[in-house]
């Protein structure tokens, strides 16, 4: 595949759990995106917005209440219409590697990481015998720089950076084309997320791979994205390259920009108020009762113009003060 | 003032995290205490609350020695301080309501008829809004439960607040309001702050001055 050839086609996807009592949650509604080879599209949004459930859509994992439409492409394959079985077999692991939130909680807690890597090649190259899995688990470990005399420890033994690249190395394993990684920094302290971060640029950039990456630390996705979307109750209200979102020209959502001034190395103020429950989502725009710009127009849902999803934008130049 | 004397505290006897340590706060005071994960700040973090006891050293409250420790100190003494921890879903009991949740120092010392006046000014304080209230903690978002927690340190009206990584699981707005409450409830009555992070450009903004800690070199 060269360069710019899109990996994963988003086309409207939606995510609704049916609840007790008829009642509907709204978790992720026409979500539309695509990621292309050699690139990182960063997924931001606050906790609760519907980033997980986004994820764990594209990879089949969603609990049996949840009804999924729209597309998400890999290749020729509709990941939402396929079967557990076409899931489990070609998909997990061979097409898409899932980098976890939590890596400690993710590892077997009474199996080594020799162990892991062993079984997991196994499974998704088909090596056999003894010696060719024990120097294939070994180079998988390198691959991900896990440091060779730590492979016969259990999860519990390592610290939260050596966990997240055992679980990395696992993802690294099939090949897949596609690397998701749903808050891979959560926990960790700033030099770590810089190197999970880095090394996940890495792999990208060296392997010709597509990279999704979910995260609610903006720092981590400044170091990493080529672009940026953003998530705000369900729907993505914004599409931006990074180097224009963090940059001097900054992001034309009012939300997004909310978000950047909560930073502690700018304005450092939080955008007032929560974000709305799924389950009750207003008629109109779901950010205008937090927002400083809202007019009557805010009453009715804003469409996606311009890869921005606001009826007042901040206008996308350099000149403003 | 609360001051730590060259405190050395661990969970084992013959190897303590924390090796002679010593630090103050005024009150009033903001102090952060910088560190890389496993270096024992959470412990000294828990050793300033009177969480833990100390296995040599001496903690003056006030300029009087902290004294008749079991575990932990005596619980006159650990209502002056509010602490709130990193992860919001190990420290609230996940049977209680948010408002539960919230009274619970105030009932346990006694002071279970206020409870209901000043919850209502808590949750104004901290950001939660009456209908998560009735809401018990899976029904939540980390950052809401946070926020609930936040509230349940302050309820007794502490003269010291301890965070260990408050905000370490939270996004950036929900950080900079759980902040910005902690510093509203601190300018209204002069309480003084450890604050326990690895953001330097966070604990730096938010601290009056920080301590570097560095790894035990055992």
């Amino acid at each position: 595949m060269t360069e710019g050839s899109v990996v994963l086609s988003v086309r409207g996807l939606s995510v609704r759990f049916l609840m007790p009592g008829r009642r509907t949650v709204a978790a992720v509604t026409d979500a539309h995106f695509d990621v292309a080879v050699g690139e990182c599209l960063t997924l931001i949004g606050e906790s609760g917005c519907g980033k997980s459930v986004l994820a764990s859509a594209l990879l089949g994992l969603l609990p049996g209440n949840a009804q999924t439409t729209g597309e998400a492409r890999l290749g020729d394959l509709d990941l939402l219409a396929v079967d557990e079985r076409t899931l489990a077999g070609t998909v997990r692991g061979r097409r898409i590697g899932l980098i976890p939130q939590s890596p400690a909680a993710h590892l077997t807690a009474v199996r080594t990481i020799r162990s892991h890597l062993e079984e997991t090649v196994a499974a998704l190259t088909g090596t056999r015998g003894r010696a060719a899995l024990r120097s294939a688990a070994e180079e998988a470990a390198e691959r991900a720089a896990f440091p060779g005399d730590h492979l016969d420890r259990y999860p519990y033994e390592l610290s939260g950076g050596l966990a997240q690249r055992a679980a990395t190395a696992l993802a690294l394993i099939g090949d897949a084309p596609l690397l998701l990684a749903d808050e891979p920094t959560t926990g960790l302290d700033r030099d770590l997320v810089d190197h999970t971060v880095d090394a996940l640029r890495h792999h990208v950039d060296t392997s010709g791979r597509a990279l999704l990456v979910i995260t609610h630390d903006l720092s981590a996705a400044a170091r990493i994205a080529d672009r940026v979307a953003v998530m705000y109750a369900g729907r993505i209200v914004e599409l931006a390259e990074a180097t224009a979102f963090f940059g001097s020209q900054g992001p034309r959502h009012p939300y997004s920009r909310g978000l950047l001034q909560a930073l502690p190395d700018r304005a450092f103020i939080p955008i007032p108020g929560m974000p709305p429950e799924l389950g009750a989502l207003p008629e109109g725009c779901a950010f205008a009762t937090r927002c400083g710009r809202t007019t009557d127009a805010c009453a009715a849902l804003p469409r996606m113009m311009n890869a921005v999803a606001c009826h007042h934008p901040y206008v996308p130049e350099g000149t403003r003060a | 003032m609360l001051e730590l004397r060259d405190i050395t505290a661990g969970y084992a006897r013959n190897a303590p995290v924390v090796r002679n340590a010593s630090l103050t706060v005024a009150p009033g005071e903001a102090v952060g205490l910088l560190g890389p994960s496993g270096c024992g700040k959470s412990t000294l973090a828990r050793v300033a609350a009177l969480l833990h006891r100390p296995d040599s050293g001496t903690l003056l409250l006030d300029g009087e020695p902290v004294r008749r420790w079991r575990h932990r100190a005596p619980r006159e003494l650990r209502t002056a301080f509010g602490v709130v921890f990193q992860q919001p879903r190990l420290s609230a009991d996940p049977r209680l309501p948010l408002a539960d949740l919230i009274a619970e120092p105030l009932r346990a010392t006694g002071e279970g008829k206020a409870a209901a006046e000043r919850l209502a000014a808590l949750t104004t304080t901290v950001g939660l809004t009456p209908d998560l209230l009735s809401r018990r903690p899976h029904e939540v978002s980390d950052g809401q439960l946070q926020r609930a927690c936040l509230a349940r340190a302050l309820a007794l009206r502490p003269r010291w607040l301890v965070c260990d990584e408050m905000t370490a699981m939270l996004d950036a707005s929900t950080t900079a309001a759980l902040v910005a409450a902690v510093e509203h409830y601190r300018r209204s009555t002069g309480a003084g702050l450890l604050a326990v992070g690895h953001d330097h450009v966070l604990i730096h903004r938010w601290c009056d001055r920080t301590v570097h800690w560095k790894a035990p070199s055992s």
